[in-house]
């Protein structure tokens, strides 16, 4: 069936697999016809799937350097850009970011917008730079453009502290997922998940991440936009709800009117379990200041073009060119399912708001609500929970109470979808998860055995001994962050954020201005960095241990303070000392021209 | 002046363009986003919430596919194109 070179084949095999899965899913709707248990029908889609990514992981397997660390630079445009969407939407963009839009409307939609703008910089500003210079890694990059092991050193230990901060909450979102849908409890199903993402990561590296990445991407996006489609035709708000849902938003406003926004009593809440909320805030007007909106924004953007997992998928195109186009067709994936996330919040809210759908339970009888079966379900998931505060009775907007995750994994069970479609969701999320904790376990392991143990430890290693040190680092750095997320200290969201203000505190100048700037020299580098992520790091600590902070800089943007004073020291540090040698300037003439031969070679 | 430098600077001048687009779509609107939100935008959602869920996003996509074809015009322009295709 498939004949010749596998990447001239990618169209038919990837056109086979969505075909296959597709087919799968039919097949799992008629055995639920027939009677097929909603607990075996999630065990077999997420074991389905994490199947064939570890089929893909094995057949990727290699023994070459370039091919593990950027899979042998040949991976087209579109699929890069597929890929690199899979690694970019973790389990939180997923799970929790609907959730967050339902609850928190315009201020938590920053995120929305500094998630994709980033994205301008990182075509305008990096990635085809990076691409020319031919590193493997980041802190390559950093190394090589600044010169002497210091510099390096600082960019692994950048990379560490934001690449570890995100990929223990994407292990802890797959050990969610695998405990919800094979039954099995948290701390188990934490294991579990890795597993299955070292299985497709460890013989191939950066070439068996690539290819089941863009599988990934597949399932995600089918499982994402299939409900939001379906629920959008089942309660007529229209075929396509994007460019549809205008009377729903504007109903929602008017219903928000007509209830009001409550507020509990402290007394009331404490009632609630932890981690759920209630509608407080409009879901369409302005709720945020300018300031919070766009630092939040600016935040996530600069981040955005300094996470070291996201630029070194732009080192495996084929070309600078290819580099480019490859960004947009990026941001053009992600886009599907990020501009989908609100239609989702709408219609999962409008669902349950508005008396006058079957759906809708504010204004219902307490007892009424309490009998409906997702109601049961949820609540003992404890994802949902009513309480009649003012004891007319009746179910007020102020009285409902729903976790962030049940905008996703709930709303097709309330809209009365099948099951079969809550098992596709369970299956997308992990997905999710696994493309993005694979990309970071790949960059740190990476990082370390590239530019730690062989750039500066062991030069003279030989490839076969680097790569297995690679493979070592990668287990170790996983089962670290599994036994982490075992434990569960932060919330899942939270961290994700924190990881992007690491990365901008430390890398977002130092790497700018690598290509930008040619009087920017090793010893303004190096400050840069280290004043960056400890100033950055410092404020965060100060302001959770109860500091006021200035500016309207929170500890959700502290990236905004960290990379601020990084680019201060660096460029005061780079005029008071000498500035780059001959050989230096020219190697930055270089970068700065796609045509003719990478700075680094083929094999490093 | 060397071909090298001028390729640059034409370089550094599309950059500049696409970051005031950039600018303008993800900061610059939203410094107006209470009184904007009064207008009725495409498709009759209020305008900074559409921009904050559509709007901005695919603005970012195209700017991105128009950058690049920029870039690789200037490229060609000055002879530092790669040879080869992708």
């Amino acid at each position: 069936m498939i004949k010749g070179n596998f990447i001239d084949n990618l169209p038919k095999v990837y056109g086979i697999y969505t075909g296959g899965f597709l087919a799968f899913i039919i097949i799992m709707a008629i055995a639920e016809q027939m009677g097929m248990s909603a607990k075996a029908i999630g065990i077999c889609f997420v074991a389905f799937t994490v199947a064939i990514y570890a089929i893909i992981g094995y057949l990727s397997r290699t023994a070459q350097a370039d091919a593990y660390y950027v899979a042998g630079r040949q991976v087209p445009t579109v699929f890069n850009g597929m890929a690199t969407a899979a690694d970019w939407m973790s389990g939180a963009s997923f799970v929790a970011m609907a959730g967050g839009i339902y609850f928190k409307g315009y201020g938590y939609m920053a995120l929305l917008v500094g998630w994709t703008g980033g994205y301008v910089l990182v075509a305008s500003l990096l990635a085809p730079y990076l691409r020319k210079f031919g590193c493997y890694t980041v802190p390559d990059f950093i190394g090589t453009r600044y010169g002497g092991n210091l510099s390096r050193l600082m960019a692994v230990i950048v990379l560490t502290v934001a690449s570890f901060t995100y990929v223990t909450a994407q292990i802890n979102a797959t050990g969610t997922i695998a405990s919800v849908a094979l039954d099995i409890p948290f701390q188990y199903a934490v294991y579990v998940g890795l597993i299955s993402i070292l299985l497709c990561s460890m013989l191939g590296g950066m070439r068996g991440v690539t290819w089941t990445q863009v599988a990934q991407y597949i399932v995600l996006i089918i499982a994402y936009l299939l409900p939001v489609f379906w629920i959008s035709n089942k309660i007529g708000a229209g075929f396509f709800p994007h460019f549809m849902l205008a009377d729903e938003v504007s109903r929602i406003a008017e219903l928000e009117a007509q209830f009001g926004f409550v507020k509990n009593s402290a007394e009331n809440l404490k009632e609630v379990p932890k981690g759920l909320a209630g509608i407080t805030k409009a879901h369409s007007a302005v709720n945020a200041t300018p300031w919070a909106f766009i630092s939040l924004a600016l935040a996530m953007m600069m981040g955005t073009a300094s996470l070291p997992h996201v630029m070194m998928r732009y080192f495996t195109t084929p070309s600078v060119k290819a580099a480019r186009k490859s960004v947009g067709w990026s941001l053009f994936f992600i886009f599907l399912l990020y501009s989908s996330a609100p239609m989702l919040a709408t219609l999962s809210k409008l669902s349950l708001m508005d008396p006058t759908l079957s759906t809708g339970i504010i204004g219902k009888s307490v007892a009424e609500v309490q009998a409906i079966d997702w109601y049961q379900n949820w609540n003992q998931a404890n994802l949902m929970f009513i309480s009649d505060f003012n004891g007319n009775g009746t179910v007020e907007l102020n009285e409902f109470f729903m976790g962030g995750k049940a905008v996703v994994l709930a709303t097709p069970e309330i809209a009365g979808l099948p099951y079969v479609i809550s098992g596709l969701v369970a299956a997308g999320g992990m997905a999710a998860a696994m493309s993005t904790a694979d990309g970071l376990i790949l960059a740190i392991a990476n990082a370390l055995s590239h530019d730690l143990y062989y750039k500066i430890i062991d030069p003279k290693a030989e490839t076969a001994k680097r790569l297995v040190v690679a493979r070592v680092l990668l287990v170790v750095i996983g089962f670290a962050g599994a036994t982490i997320a075992a434990m569960e200290i932060q919330g899942i969201l939270g961290s994700v954020i924190w990881a992007f203000d690491f990365a901008m505190s430390g890398l977002f100048f130092p790497l700018v201005l690598g290509v930008w700037w040619k009087r920017a020299n090793k010893e303004g580098a190096i400050a840069g960095m280290a004043l960056g992520l400890i100033s950055g790091a410092g404020y965060l600590i100060w302001v959770r241990s109860g500091g006021s902070g200035f500016l309207g800089i929170t500890q959700l943007t502290f990236g905004i303070f960290g990379s601020a004073v990084s680019l201060v020291a660096m460029v005061v540090v780079s005029l008071i000392t000498a500035e780059p040698n001959a050989a230096t300037q020219k190697m930055v003439d270089e970068v700065r021209v796609p045509s003719g031969k990478s700075i680094l070679g083929k094999q490093h | 002046m060397s071909k090298q430098a001028q390729h640059w600077e034409k370089t550094r001048g599309l950059l500049m363009v696409t970051l005031a687009i950039w600018f303008v779509f993800s900061i610059g609107i939203f410094l107006f986003g209470a009184e904007m939100n009064e207008v009725t935008g495409p498709f009759g959602y209020p305008l900074t919430y559409w921009f904050t869920c559509q709007g901005s996003l695919g603005i970012f996509v195209i700017l991105i596919f128009w950058f690049a074809n920029r870039q690789e015009k200037i490229d060609e322009e000055f002879g530092f194109s790669e040879r080869g295709d992708d």
